[in-house]
């Protein structure tokens, strides 16, 4: 696929001039609406002209709404923030604030539904044709983030589009998915593939059991499909993978070990694996086809792709056109003075290959979900009965990795297991709650006074 | 205590743990239908670890199983 000229063009031009068969469609479990509907109609409520060189925020329970709106506004608004449905309402006004929101587009459902908003639906009702525009919108995501208020990363479709120059020839009459939400880096990544490739988008759905999920992927004749390890191996878990034939199975937001990479060739022996590398800052490193874990140490430091790679101190950094630009409200950038991103993952050189051994700040990865050890150790440290407790990660062959933890106790103390487990899960997302809690009469602390961190 | 014996009673645990309801624990059960999701099914794993000493799952190149009988029948076959 060649990248097109992003720069110039809204994603709406170069979703169209892909061309708009009848049969080219973005759909999730409840709803279905065929590109070419757009051409002569809208989505959102009202008049366009009002969010013309806006900033706009689209919250929606649902996917669908969501990629419907970015498709009329990018172009048209000057900013666009893609709001994950999870964002708790509470960080609401302060996004608002920061991003310098004009207009909130939603459903009625989600973090926004509360406030006032500009409808935006699951279909399309014809209208005048939407007027577009050659802005060059801003399209901001939330990082995943692990603890306080997620921050807020500037994409413009130039970045967003850089990895898509990869050379995959990709067929127009391809069917993409993704087990993520396309609202985050790694989902959006897939939408675009989709939109500029031509090809038609099967969008996943909360709550939607994943044999489903599965069922309706094979069903809408699903050809190319993205997830977490963790997703795939729930998917090989259900019993139910068979009901799709994807011709290429793609795994990121996680470590990739050869375990998965070799089932995943068993279950759908005609498809491409490969594994991408990507973070919402960094943008997408580097994708691996040849069905091995880790990656070729000659991709470090090589000039030739768009993506240039070190490692310094162990930590991998990367330079591309695919970084974000920058942070909204912050004074920190993304980027070191030469353009490299740390990415904070640390790697290992092994016979020729690197492999990644962890995170260098003792970030717990369960199933593509981060997790800071310290958000979890104050709400143990919180107990009567702990001392102290260090919280780090379990390698776990089902999920990547688990929460753990170590409690030192206050003489005189028992374990109030229960106690502090019910307390974590007041507080805390399930994934964060340690799987475990383990008594040890002391833990290190280094010279730094600060807790001696091993990797899991 | 079996294998047999030791999953069932660490899968109750589990649910227990979890406030998962369970479904009844017959073999031909899909693990998804069971009523624990797979983060409770990784904390299966990690606790049959450490009770029995075994992770079936290290090896890399086992088949992911899919009922209650073949997860069972992984350990079993793991201990020898």
């Amino acid at each position: 696929m060649r990248t097109p000229l992003a720069e110039r063009r809204s994603l709406w031009a170069l979703a169209a001039g892909r061309g708009l068969p009848v049969g080219r469609f973005v759909g999730d479990a409840l709803g279905r609406v065929a590109l070419a509907e757009l051409s002569h109609g809208s989505s959102i409520e009202g008049s366009p002209e009002r969010l013309r060189g806006a900033n706009v925020l689209v919250a929606s329970e649902r996917q669908l709404p969501a990629v419907l709106a970015l498709l009329q506004l990018d172009g048209l608004a000057r900013r666009v923030l893609l709001c994950p449905p999870d964002l708790p309402a509470a960080y609401l006004p302060s996004v608002l604030a920061e991003a310098e929101v004009d207009f909130v587009l939603c459903d009625g459902t989600g973090p926004a539904a509360a406030g006032d908003f500009i409808a935006c639906a699951d279909h399309v009702t014809p209208a005048l044709a939407w007027p577009g525009g050659q802005m060059q919108t801003e399209l901001v995501l939330f990082t995943s983030g692990t603890t306080g208020r997620p921050k807020l990363v500037v994409h413009s479709l130039a970045s967003l589009t850089g990895p898509l120059d990869d050379g995959m020839a990709i067929a127009p009459d391809a069917v993409w998915s993704t087990f993520y939400d396309v609202r985050r880096y790694g989902g959006l990544q897939i939408l675009l593939r989709a939109l500029l490739g031509g090809a038609s988008m099967v969008l996943s759905q909360a709550g939607e059991a994943v044999e489903d999920f599965l069922q309706r992927a094979g069903e809408a004749g699903v050809t190319h499909i993205s997830g977490t390890p963790s997703h795939w191996r729930r998917a090989l878990m259900s019993g139910a993978a068979g009901r799709m034939r994807p011709d290429y199975v793609r795994l990121s937001g996680e470590v990739a070990d050869q375990g998965i990479l070799d089932q995943l060739a068993l279950a759908y022996p005609r498809a491409q694996i490969a594994h991408a590398f990507a973070s919402t800052e960094a943008g997408v490193a580097f994708d691996v086809r040849d069905g091995l874990a880790g990656f070729p140490a000659g991709l470090i430091e090589t000039q030739s792709g768009q993506a240039q790679m070190r490692v310094v101190d162990g930590s991998l950094r990367i330079r591309s056109t695919r970084v974000a630009s920058r942070y909204l409200g912050a004074a920190a950038g993304i980027a070191d003075a030469e353009g490299f991103v740390d990415t904070g993952d640390m790697v290992e050189l092994r016979d020729g290959r690197y492999f990644f051994v962890g995170r260098r700040e003792g970030i717990i990865n369960v199933g593509g979900a981060k997790v800071r050890p310290e958000e979890v150790e104050a709400v143990i440290n919180r107990h009567p009965c702990v001392q102290m407790s260090r919280v780090r990660g379990r390698r776990s062959p089902i999920m990547g990795e688990l929460v753990v933890a170590e409690i030192m106790l206050r003489p005189g103390h028992a374990l109030e297991e229960e106690e502090i487990l019910e307390s974590c899960r007041r507080e805390l997302a399930d994934y964060k709650v340690p799987a475990m809690l383990r008594v040890v009469e002391a833990l290190e602390i280094a010279a730094s006074g600060k807790l001696v961190r091993p990797r899991a | 205590m079996s294998i047999r014996a030791t999953v069932l009673s660490q899968i109750q645990q589990i649910a227990a743990r979890q406030k998962k309801t369970l479904a009844p624990l017959d073999d031909d059960l899909p693990l998804l239908k069971s009523g624990l999701d797979s983060l409770c099914i990784a904390i299966l794993v990690a606790a049959l670890d450490d009770a029995l000493d075994l992770d079936p799952f290290a090896a890399g190149d086992v088949a992911i199983p899919v009922t209650l009988g073949d997860f069972i029948a992984l350990y079993e076959n793991a201990a020898g």
